[in-house]
């Protein structure tokens, strides 16, 4: 294996590489927002919904969770252009990941809203709280304890994700390291590459959920 | 928009997609079922006393779920052979599904080994049986009875991950649909078919899965 030469090409295609990086995690970061905002709804939905518009959010989660993800990236990417809304691949790339982030989000949102005891909703009725006020003070502060470690996981998940935008051409960092071996032939040095690259932006993220575990757990 | 849905087309390749769908459970379940082997003994190593054991086992856990399994795909594919290990399209892809999926089962493992109640181990030696007795007789039935939801969520989402075999061009469903779709530009309704039969894969799947558990469960 020749390290010098790997050394010298990644060198000479270290501004491809970082804004390879820099895309992964622009591409990341949008989905994991958006897809948060949406997911909330799509988990206050399932929770609270009156009965037609949590069916709703009920089918578009399983319909979402039943689909590889990769076929949600060719979908939006061929579907929607097809029927007019012609997006490029990053945007309609961005639109896959959302939806894929929202549903895994609403189903963490709903599976720790239905975890705490119904007494405590009661105890709020109780002592005369509107559901707003019981949502605000009660529900909502001891639901984030769950839904963030979850949350940071699926925010680590959505950067494996976005490996899959490479496919249609959307220029993050696989894709740029894919660009540089079909120039240097070096697969085995640019795919290792690739794979430490990854492992360290999720290993930070895999350490912080961690951080956020222990910080949102109940003292004991 | 000028669209008007023809499904014509699709159902003509309808036999395609219905190979491909077949390939896909069949990768998934190859994959899943060394994958369970690597996961069991990961698991004991995990759960091991001597760091000797459990060190590599956190590591090789640690190393896999932090990578993308496209990267993995590409690499075993790709690169592997550079080492001298030239493995067919459907060998490497199985062989990363075993080593991507053993790392998610040797958590889940883990999880349903610290489940099984000690006294049961302290019952077991009480009667004489030797440690492997109680390992084999005693310990892995009633975990895989607690993993049975963990692992078939598992088999799921690798069912999944099948889709990006089509990224080495292996003919599974997602690869079959993107023929279809070059071949025919019949792109909605290939989508839409393929998401549909993606979903209904899934769903039976988990109704599957339900329906062992209820089997399985421990009588009261």
């Amino acid at each position: 294996m020749e390290f010098a030469a790997f050394f010298d090409q990644a060198w000479a295609a270290r501004v491809a590489i970082s804004k390879g990086l820099g895309t992964t995690v622009a591409v990341s970061a949008v989905a994991i927002c958006l897809g948060t905002i949406l997911g909330v709804g799509v988990g206050l939905a399932l929770t609270y919904g009156v009965r037609p518009l949590r069916w709703l959010a009920r089918g578009y989660t399983d319909f979402i969770r039943g689909t590889p993800v990769l076929v949600l990236v060719f979908a939006s990417y061929y579907v929607l252009g097809t029927v007019g809304l012609d997006l490029p691949p990053f945007e309609a790339g961005v639109l896959a990941l959302t939806v894929f982030c929202s549903s895994h989000v609403g189903e963490i949102v709903r599976g720790a809203l239905q975890a705490i005891p119904t007494g405590q909703t009661e105890a709020a009725k109780a002592i005369g709280l509107t559901f707003a006020q019981t949502f605000a003070y009660v529900l909502a502060p001891q639901a984030l304890r769950q839904i963030l470690p979850a949350w940071v996981n699926t925010a680590a998940e959505m950067v494996k994700a976005s490996t899959l935008l490479s496919i249609i051409g959307v220029g993050e960092l696989l894709l740029r390291i894919q660009e540089l071996i079909s120039r240097t032939f070096l697969s085995l040095d640019f795919y290792f590459f690739a794979g430490v690259l990854y492992f360290a932006v999720n290993y930070a993220i895999e350490r912080f959920g961690r951080y956020v575990e222990r910080r949102s757990a109940l003292p004991t | 928009m000028g669209y008007t849905l023809n499904f014509a087309a699709v159902w003509r390749s309808f036999d395609l997609l219905l190979e491909g769908l077949a390939l896909s459970l069949g990768l998934a379940f190859a994959g899943i079922l060394i994958g369970c082997v690597i996961g069991l003994i990961v698991a004991f190593s995990l759960t091991a006393k001597a760091p000797l054991w459990r060190r590599p086992a956190r590591l090789y856990v640690t190393i896999i779920r932090n990578t993308p399994i496209l990267v993995l795909i590409l690499f075993a594919y790709f690169a592997l052979p550079e080492l001298g290990l030239a493995l067919s399209k459907t060998n490497s892809f199985v062989l990363t599904l075993a080593i991507y999926s053993g790392a998610y089962l040797a958590e889940v493992f883990r999880a349903g080994l610290a489940a099984v109640p000690i006294g049961l181990r302290e019952a077991g030696l009480a009667i004489g049986l030797r440690e492997g007795q109680i390992r084999n007789s005693v310990i892995l039935p009633l975990m895989l009875r607690n993993v049975l939801p963990s692992l078939g969520s598992t088999f799921i989402s690798l069912f999944k991950d099948t889709s990006l075999a089509a990224a080495i061009a292996i003919p599974e469903l997602t690869f079959e649909a993107r023929k279809i779709n070059v071949e025919t530009f019949r792109v909605v309704e290939t989508w839409i078919v393929t998401c549909l039969l993606y979903v209904a894969t899934c769903a039976a799947l988990a109704a599957l899965i339900r329906y062992a558990e209820r089997r399985l469960a421990i009588p009261r």
